[in-house]
């Protein structure tokens, strides 16, 4: 195993000793000491992880999540739990074998259940060989389960990291159709490109003629390629009920460079004011979406 | 009324099923595995199987506000193909220790073949070293012979009767159940062997004690609402509440509750929101409309 594996099973061994008690921690040492051998033990600790160890919030400090940044950078375990933890360093340990670790990972999730799903594809910055695993998380972010589908989408570096651009277009369209935040999409901004655009684009207009509602953060992906024929939609968001949805045009508009954009940013002053001010931005507006 | 159906076979059920249960207040299911009527040929179609109890089916559950639990075993009549069953053994423990199963099962004997009773004895020993409880299908046929004999097997085996759930009783078998101090479940069946009227004579007659109702509803003719239906039934014919709530909810709940999976709150006071599963569940619970009325998600999550 790299030095670089070592490091993350580092952090996390030391975060889930502050928190497990001392049979659990007796139990989960005596399990990464077997990780490397033979499947059944693997498989049977990292099924036995929640009943072991519980399912508590791994409770992080501040620091932590630096450090976690510092390793790996975009690695974000803020919202991991205990068992969680444990499995992907589980993962790691089983990792030390290079060649056979993909293998594994893929019997792995051929019968896991949601938790483990969720902890395998949070885990995925954090395998060697990062290209190996990129089928694989294809296939979470084809799941119908929200909950994994975010765990491959959110708050995880591999997706802006290793998907080509289709994929990726195909990750994002998901995440809008499932109602999942854009936002917690690591690195989203960077990945935003033109055919992206126009397909979201095309899909507000047919949630238009069913008159059904569309995310106001659907026209962050549209912002910096919003051209002629683009400038109807925008003026159609622009003016909406829906206050959520008229800062969210102006964001976009503010985002390209075209001269009819302009105008229509000048027809809400207000709004472009707290743009100014940062008082308005795609996190607040995320933040209004994701209210109930 | 909160009623619990610990023995339903939701993957062969249609979501229609799934809210007229809900409406009833069926809160929790137990999914036992078992067979699907056509035998299995390969390894692969267990596995693939299990993993829809433990995933999909789980997470369908959860979109109408049930709580759904599975238990994972190798079911009688297909431990008569024993290439097969030494495959499915090879991978039963890599299941059952996964989220939600409450217990290995539904094991037992069919025509109480030598196959048969070698995977219930191996399926036993593996409970015990998983530390699991046992849910024990009871043979149709020759019940009472069999019957007494999957309890002798389980005692051999070193289970402990208040850890093991007898089902498919009848008032042919629930005196013995009873007395050897195991849990006794009755299927309800529409037609044929045990039916709502003779339930409640059941309840009547033994009380309450150990006993569970369920409805083993599957792809065959039954009914998904037996259990709130024998609860009904059981009101109006003046069994009381308790016997009602210990029969038909409190006493699945203590019986499987045992395996550390099954637990009141899971339902009762479920997390606002779980980030990390994130079910779409309790919506019922929370006086809302079943998911499924808001955005039609299912189908728009088809086409990504």
């Amino acid at each position: 195993m790299s030095s670089q594996q070592d490091k993350y099973l580092e952090l996390l061994r030391n975060w889930l000793a502050r928190q497990l008690d001392e049979a659990a921690r007796a139990w989960f040492d005596e399990q990464l000491a077997k990780a490397g051998g033979a499947d059944r033990d693997l498989y049977l600790a990292i099924g036995l992880a929640p009943r072991k160890l519980g399912k508590a919030d791994l409770e992080l400090k501040p620091d932590d999540l630096v450090a976690a940044d510092a390793a790996r950078p975009g690695w974000n375990p803020a919202g991991w739990s205990v068992d969680q933890a444990a499995r992907v360093a589980l993962l790691l340990t089983a990792a030390r074998d290079e060649g056979g670790f993909p293998g594994k990972l893929e019997q792995l999730c051929n019968t896991a259940d949601v938790r483990e799903l969720i902890a395998f594809y949070q885990g995925l910055p954090l395998y060697p060989n990062q290209k190996v695993y990129v089928a694989r998380a294809g296939e979470g972010a084809r799941t119908n389960m929200k909950a994994v589908f975010e765990a491959v989408a959110h708050r995880n570096p591999y997706p802006a990291e290793n998907f080509d651009e289709h994929t990726w277009n195909q990750l994002v369209l998901k995440a809008v159709f499932v109602g999942s935040s854009l936002n917690a999409i690591h690195d989203f901004d960077r990945r935003r490109n033109e055919d992206l655009a126009r397909t979201l684009v095309d899909y507000a207009h047919e949630r238009w003629a069913a008159s059904r509602v569309i995310t106001p953060e659907l026209w962050r992906a549209v912002g910096p390629f919003i051209d002629e024929s683009m400038l109807g939609d925008m003026k159609r968001v622009a003016e909406s009920d829906n206050p959520t949805e008229r800062q969210a045009a102006i964001l976009a508009l503010c985002e390209c460079g075209m001269p009819g954009a302009k105008a229509l940013i000048n027809l809400s002053p207000e709004i472009l004011s707290e743009v100014e001010a940062g008082r308005v931005s795609w996190e607040t507006v995320a933040g209004e979406v994701e209210k109930p | 009324m909160k009623v619990i159906d610990p023995h339903i076979h939701m993957s062969a059920r249609t979501t229609d099923d799934y809210e007229a249960m809900a409406a009833a207040g069926v809160v929790a299911v137990i999914e036992p595995a078992f067979w699907l009527g056509q035998p299995r040929t390969n390894v692969g179609s267990f596995i693939d199987y299990y993993s829809s109890l433990i995933g999909w089916e789980r997470f369908r559950a959860a979109q109408f506000g049930i709580a759904h639990y599975c238990t994972i075993g190798l079911n009688s009549k297909e431990a008569n193909n024993e290439a097969l069953a030494e495959e499915v053994m090879d991978i039963l423990p890599r299941f059952l220790t996964k989220e939600g199963v409450v217990a290995v099962g539904e094991i037992g004997y069919d025509e109480q073949s030598p196959l048969e009773d070698k995977y219930f004895r191996a399926q036993l020993d593996l409970a015990r070293e998983l530390e699991m409880l046992v849910m024990i299908h009871t043979p149709h046929r020759d019940k009472k012979k069999g019957t007494a004999r999957s309890m002798d097997v389980a005692l051999e085996h070193g289970l402990e009767p208040g850890r093991v759930v007898i089902d498919h009783n009848n008032e042919e078998t629930v005196r013995e159940v009873l007395d050897r101090g195991f849990w006794a479940a009755f299927t309800i069946y529409p037609k044929t062997k045990m039916g709502n009227e003779r339930m409640v004579e059941v309840v009547r007659q033994y009380g309450s004690e150990r006993i569970i109702v369920d409805s083993s509803a599957d792809w065959g003719v039954s009914d998904p609402m037996a259990v709130p239906k024998v609860a009904n039934l059981m009101a109006q014919r003046g069994i009381a509440e308790h016997d009602i709530h210990m029969s038909c909810y409190q006493n699945a709940l203590d019986a499987y509750g045992q395996s550390g999976q099954f637990n009141e709150s899971d339902w009762l006071t479920p997390a606002a929101i779980d980030q990390r599963t994130l079910f779409e569940g309790n919506s019922v619970l929370r006086g809302q409309a079943p998911r499924v009325d808001e955005d039609e998600p299912a189908k728009d999550v088809a086409v990504g």
